[in-house]
């Protein structure tokens, strides 16, 4: 997967849990928090559904590492750099 | 070879639903175990007659609009996937807590109840509104707290009476003990009803719990019917799955039980169950009735929703003990009075009276048949005395005891609200064993999809490197 497929798949998935959200101009290094609405729970949403879709276990420790898109890519990459983008 | 899944869930009450929808929406298959050949728990429904009843529902409390995000139901509606509109709710018409010598109306719009304090309590009005502000600022969960509310409000409103009539509503709706509440629960009450507010999904019950089954459906989630648990299976401090009342194992590293925490103890037998018969059980129980009337409620002249009455100078609030009811002090409900509903040639008429479970559980047959429309009496005389006198309308009826409350939950004692002191943190003393539902401190049915969904959410988020399901 490339950055541009992990930042697909994490708007895939936002998409998901939040659909009334416009995921289009999502800017890459403001926090996520701060552009739409998520809370602690929608957090939770997007960690099962990376397990679900590609397989990563994220640990609670690791949750403030989706913080942004970029933070997504940053801590992702290596997890799916031999995964396809599941479509949606 | 014994069957397997990645999670359990003892009940398919909303909490149980709600909790399936989620752990199978994670990708763990999931089965949801029900006793009964109906789902709904507390909230449930049957035909009788060839007529519609509902149990539970009054009223949906948290009403909010999609756009409250952050308010409960929207918040766990989007947990779930399912659209708000797919509800359809209803808001109330408006509601009224009526005592002796002064009465409330109160609706989904806050400053109705302030300003009928400020009309009814002047003396109190600019406490209230302090109060009010308070609580507005307070989140929806906070933990510890005083225990008692009513010392509470006494200090911050200095008057008995008003103390009493602006608990009346929230004891009834969700309180486990008597007389009093916990602060920590008394907040999500006052948010739930009078911040928020009733509305009732256009049908009821039923079409709730068809979106709730279709939509574990949906994400492959199974739902088993007829399907008591007899056994929670454990080794070494871990969950290992459940034995099914006709001997079936079904094995899990998860189970989420909606059952009640003393009764889950119970499940896990040995020295678990030598702890549950020492837990206090919840007291508060009650009789509920529901009537058919040969016409609409409203052309009858019952203009509320629902009307908490109480027929003593103090708000009476206590098991009836040792009477087997005590009708002074109940709730009546008029499901047409909420917004959009679809005209009914039958009007419906449902009351809440105190009760307390032991003395039902003595009575023989024709003993218990007797108490039953004594209660079922005394709740319409005492209805008569603030509305209209349904009995004249009556064409069909059905009454629920604390006895009725027990066979089909499985909470002992009938006790709707739980047991007193609520298992916060769902943890229940076994790895993989979770507690769900009323005990664990969320109420309503609101209250029930909340939590059911926030315990899988954590569960499942945090479920590593489970077996793969043959």
């Amino acid at each position: 997967m490339t950055n541009e497929d992990i930042v697909q798949a994490i708007k895939d998935i936002i998409i998901t849990i939040a659909p009334d959200e416009e995921v289009a101009g999502l800017k890459l290094d403001v926090s996520l928090r701060d552009q739409i609405e998520l809370d602690s729970m929608d957090f939770l949403d997007i960690v099962m559904e990376l397990r679900k879709r590609y397989g990563v276990n994220v640990p609670e420790e690791d949750y403030k590492e989706l913080a942004s898109l970029q933070s997504c890519v940053d801590y992702l990459a290596p997890h799916l750099a031999d995964k396809e983008l599941v479509a949606h | 070879m014994d069957e397997r899944a990645d999670a359990i869930v003892i009940g398919a009450g909303p909490a149980g639903l709600a909790a399936g929808i989620r752990l199978a929406q994670a990708g763990l298959s999931t089965i949801v175990l029900e006793r009964h050949w109906l789902w709904g728990g507390l909230n449930s429904f049957y035909k009788l007659g060839g007529r519609n009843y509902d149990v539970g529902l009054h009223a949906l409390t948290n009403a909010a609009p999609k756009s409250a995000r952050k308010l409960p139901l929207p918040r766990v509606m989007r947990q779930l996937r399912i659209p708000l509109e797919a509800l359809e709710l209803g808001e109330q018409l408006g509601s009224r807590t009526v005592f002796p010598s002064v009465s409330l109306d109160f609706s989904n719009d806050f400053d109705e109840l302030a300003s009928q304090v400020r009309a009814k309590f002047p003396a109190c009005a600019e406490a209230f509104d302090k109060l009010a502000i308070e609580l507005a600022l307070s989140p929806h969960g906070v933990e510890g707290g005083p225990a008692s509310t009513r010392t509470e409000l006494l200090q911050r409103l200095g008057d008995e009476l008003l103390v009493d009539m602006l608990m009346h509503p929230l004891l009834w709706y969700g309180s486990p003990t008597a007389h009093d509440v916990s602060w920590s629960l008394f907040v999500v009450l006052w948010k739930s009803i009078y911040e928020e507010g009733f509305a009732r999904p256009r049908g009821g019950v039923r079409p709730l719990l068809k979106l709730l089954t279709g939509r574990l459906r949906e994400v492959g989630g199974t739902l088993r019917l007829k399907s008591g648990v007899q056994r929670v299976l454990h080794d070494d401090g871990r969950t290992e799955g459940v034995l099914l009342d006709d001997g079936t194992v079904l094995r899990a590293p998860l189970v989420l039980s909606s059952a009640g925490y003393v009764e889950t103890l119970r499940m896990l037998g040995g020295t678990f169950a030598e702890r549950a018969a020492t837990e206090p059980v919840g007291t508060m129980t009650f009789v509920e009735s529901c009537s058919h009337l040969s016409q609409s409620a409203p052309s009858l002249g019952f203009d509320k929703t629902i009307t908490f009455w109480n027929h003593s100078e103090r708000g009476i609030y206590a098991p009836s003990t040792p009477a087997p009811f005590d009708a002074r002090s109940g709730v009546l409900c008029i499901p047409e009075n909420y917004r959009g509903q679809d005209p009914e040639p039958e009007g419906v008429l449902r009351t809440t009276v105190l009760s307390n479970a032991a003395v039902w559980e003595d009575l023989d047959g024709e003993a218990y048949g007797a108490q039953k429309e004594a209660a079922y009496q005394a709740s319409l005389a005492a209805v008569s005395t603030f509305a209209p006198d349904p009995r004249p309308h009556v064409i069909a009826k059905d009454v629920f005891t604390p006895r009725t409350i027990t066979h089909f939950t499985s909470k002992r004692a009938g006790a709707v609200y739980g047991i007193p002191h609520k298992v916060d943190d769902a943890a229940s003393g076994v790895q993989g064993l979770h507690i769900i539902g009323t005990d664990n401190g969320f109420l309503g049915i609101v209250g029930a999809m909340v939590g059911g969904a926030g315990v899988a959410a954590f569960v499942a988020a945090g479920a590593q490197g489970q077996e793969a399901t043959p």
